[in-house]
């Protein structure tokens, strides 16, 4: 009777939470033989349709976490769970952004963005249509039949965008997506970012090493520290949306940003 | 006007022609050289119409391209074959490395008597030359492209959930496409020359055997007709070869790849 309740008391916690991550380490044997302990003891959860930042120093095992999440490497002890299922390799609910927008040469933007449609074996024509409103969503409306390297850098990044989103994940994480992007556009797919994420209704896990950008976008925000990496706060952004970029010169977003900073300072980094 | 300003070698390249055969003929003229040490461009000329006009040139050179040709299709097919097993299994590149490179270093076209002893005076011998000399090339250039995806690349397809298999066709294979072009581009020329080297070291047709033939006769023009045509051959075949390139590897124009 017990380990009925017991398991009724978690399928209610996983309804609340849709990513779970408890007790999680991260120790790399480093190549001189001695060991690196990239994270340690990491413990917070995600509501779905939540809106997270994990911000931090280099060297703070913020990729590596969102790496364990996406099932790309291994964890060594702990548990991380995604809708309840326990990652240890990718999980066909996930869709990822990356650092550089990694678009197939050979491909155009339609075909790219139709990748994790043809791994995952989906029914191709539903999805083209989901593609193509995905496109139209971005802004690339018309770019579908052009090659990659016909297309900006912020273009090509907004068609990752929608090549994680093709296949209807529930989580999406980004990995520092917009850091290859000068300041302009980046805000600009900030804003875009919002747009799409209050269409889709995604659960979102964003690695950044902008405190504004973290501030801006998500709902909570995780302030991890170095060396070993582990979570230092986790700060709630009380303010209001839709967001604007105006909102980002009030007092409110001032004192967030001014807290993140202070963690940074702390650690002796200059960002 | 305006294409000529920007591509002056359109003008440049025909022009360097023209003044390089009006000078060698004017030279040879001047200084009365032997038509058999060094022909006039005129001379050549008379002797290639005089080739266009014998049915024998055409037999010879159907079998000198029959004879590269089969070499190079060989070549590719090993290579392609040989090349995935490398690149995929670590096992199979460490054992099979040592021989590929102490292989590469044989020089290949000393084989050719070998061969003729094996495989006769006959085409196959020269087939078998052909594809010996462009396997290499070819076989490289598809094991760098293979390994050349980008890390990048595949690790976005991992993160979808890609298998092994996918990731090789799905990455690995396009992002060897224009690799394997310039290795056929490579190996194709080399196809061509050791058909001609194997029909150098016996044979009783083809257009190396021309070459023999009229050199035996001291019919220099001859000599130098043959290589002309030689020659376009090569340019014939990389021109095809450059048009598949641009049509199924039009992304990798700018791409390291490696020459030889």
């Amino acid at each position: 009777m017990t380990i009925n309740n017991d398991s009724k008391i978690q399928d209610a916690s996983q309804e609340a939470s849709w990513i779970n991550v408890a007790g999680l380490h991260k120790i790399y044997n480093t190549r001189a033989g001695g060991q690196t302990h990239a994270l340690s003891d990491i413990n917070f959860s995600v509501k779905k349709g939540e809106f997270i930042s994990i911000v931090g120093p280099s060297g703070c095992g913020k990729t590596t976490l969102l790496n364990i999440l996406a099932g790309l490497i291994s964890k060594t002890e702990g548990s991380a769970t995604v809708s309840g299922h326990e990652v240890s390799k990718p999980l066909p609910e996930i869709g990822m952004v990356f650092q550089a927008p990694t678009l197939l040469p050979w491909r155009t933007i339609l075909e790219n963005v139709m990748v994790p449609v043809e791994i995952q074996k989906l029914n191709k024509k539903e999805h083209l249509h989901k593609a193509k409103e995905l496109l139209k969503l971005a802004g690339l409306e018309g770019f579908e039949d052009k090659y990659p390297s016909e297309l900006s850098g912020g273009m090509q990044q907004r068609a990752g965008i929608c090549r994680a989103l093709v296949h209807s994940p529930s989580v999406l994480l980004m990995d520092e997506p917009f850091g290859a992007l000068d300041a302009m556009t980046r805000e600009y797919m900030n804003v875009e970012l919002l747009r799409i994420w209050k269409e889709s209704n995604q659960t979102i896990a964003l690695v950044t090493h902008s405190i504004t950008e973290a501030v801006f976008l998500s709902d909570r925000v995780i302030v991890m520290s170095p060396r070993p990496g582990r979570i230092a706060e986790i700060i709630d952004i009380d303010l209001p949306r839709p967001r604007t970029l105006e909102m980002m010169n009030s007092d409110a977003a001032g004192v967030y940003v001014k807290k993140i900073r202070h963690y940074f300072n702390a650690a002796n980094v200059i960002e | 006007m305006k294409r000529l300003r920007n591509k002056p070698e359109i003008l440049l390249v025909p022009a360097v022609f023209v003044f390089v055969v009006v000078l060698w003929e004017n030279l040879i003229n001047k200084l009365e050289v032997k038509e058999t040490i060094l022909p006039t461009p005129s001379r050549i000329y008379e002797s290639l119409l005089v080739q266009f006009d014998s049915a024998f040139f055409w037999h010879n050179l159907r079998v000198t391209s029959q004879e590269a040709l089969l070499g190079f299709i060989a070549a590719t097919i090993f290579a392609v074959i040989a090349g995935t097993f490398i690149s995929q299994i670590k096992i199979v590149e460490k054992t099979a490395l040592p021989y590929l490179v102490g292989f590469q270093a044989i020089p290949k076209v000393a084989l050719a008597p070998i061969f003729i002893i094996w495989f006769g005076f006959g085409q196959t011998s020269k087939i078998v030359m052909a594809a010996i000399i462009a396997f290499f090339p070819i076989l490289i250039n598809i094991i760098e492209g293979l390994k050349s995806a980008d890390n990048d690349q595949i690790r976005m397809l991992r993160v979808f959930g890609a298998s092994r298999a996918q990731i090789f066709f799905k990455v690995q294979v396009p992002a060897a496409l224009p690799f394997f072009f310039a290795g056929l581009d490579v190996g194709i020329l080399l196809a061509i020359l050791g058909a001609v080297v194997g029909e150098f070291l016996g044979s009783q047709e083809g257009l190396g055997n021309m070459v023999l033939v009229a050199q035996y006769n001291f019919e220099t023009p001859a000599m130098f007709a043959i290589l002309l045509v030689l020659s376009v051959m090569g340019i014939v075949a990389h021109i095809i070869v450059k048009a598949f390139q641009r049509k199924f590897a039009f992304w990798g124009e700018n791409s390291n790849i490696i020459g030889n």
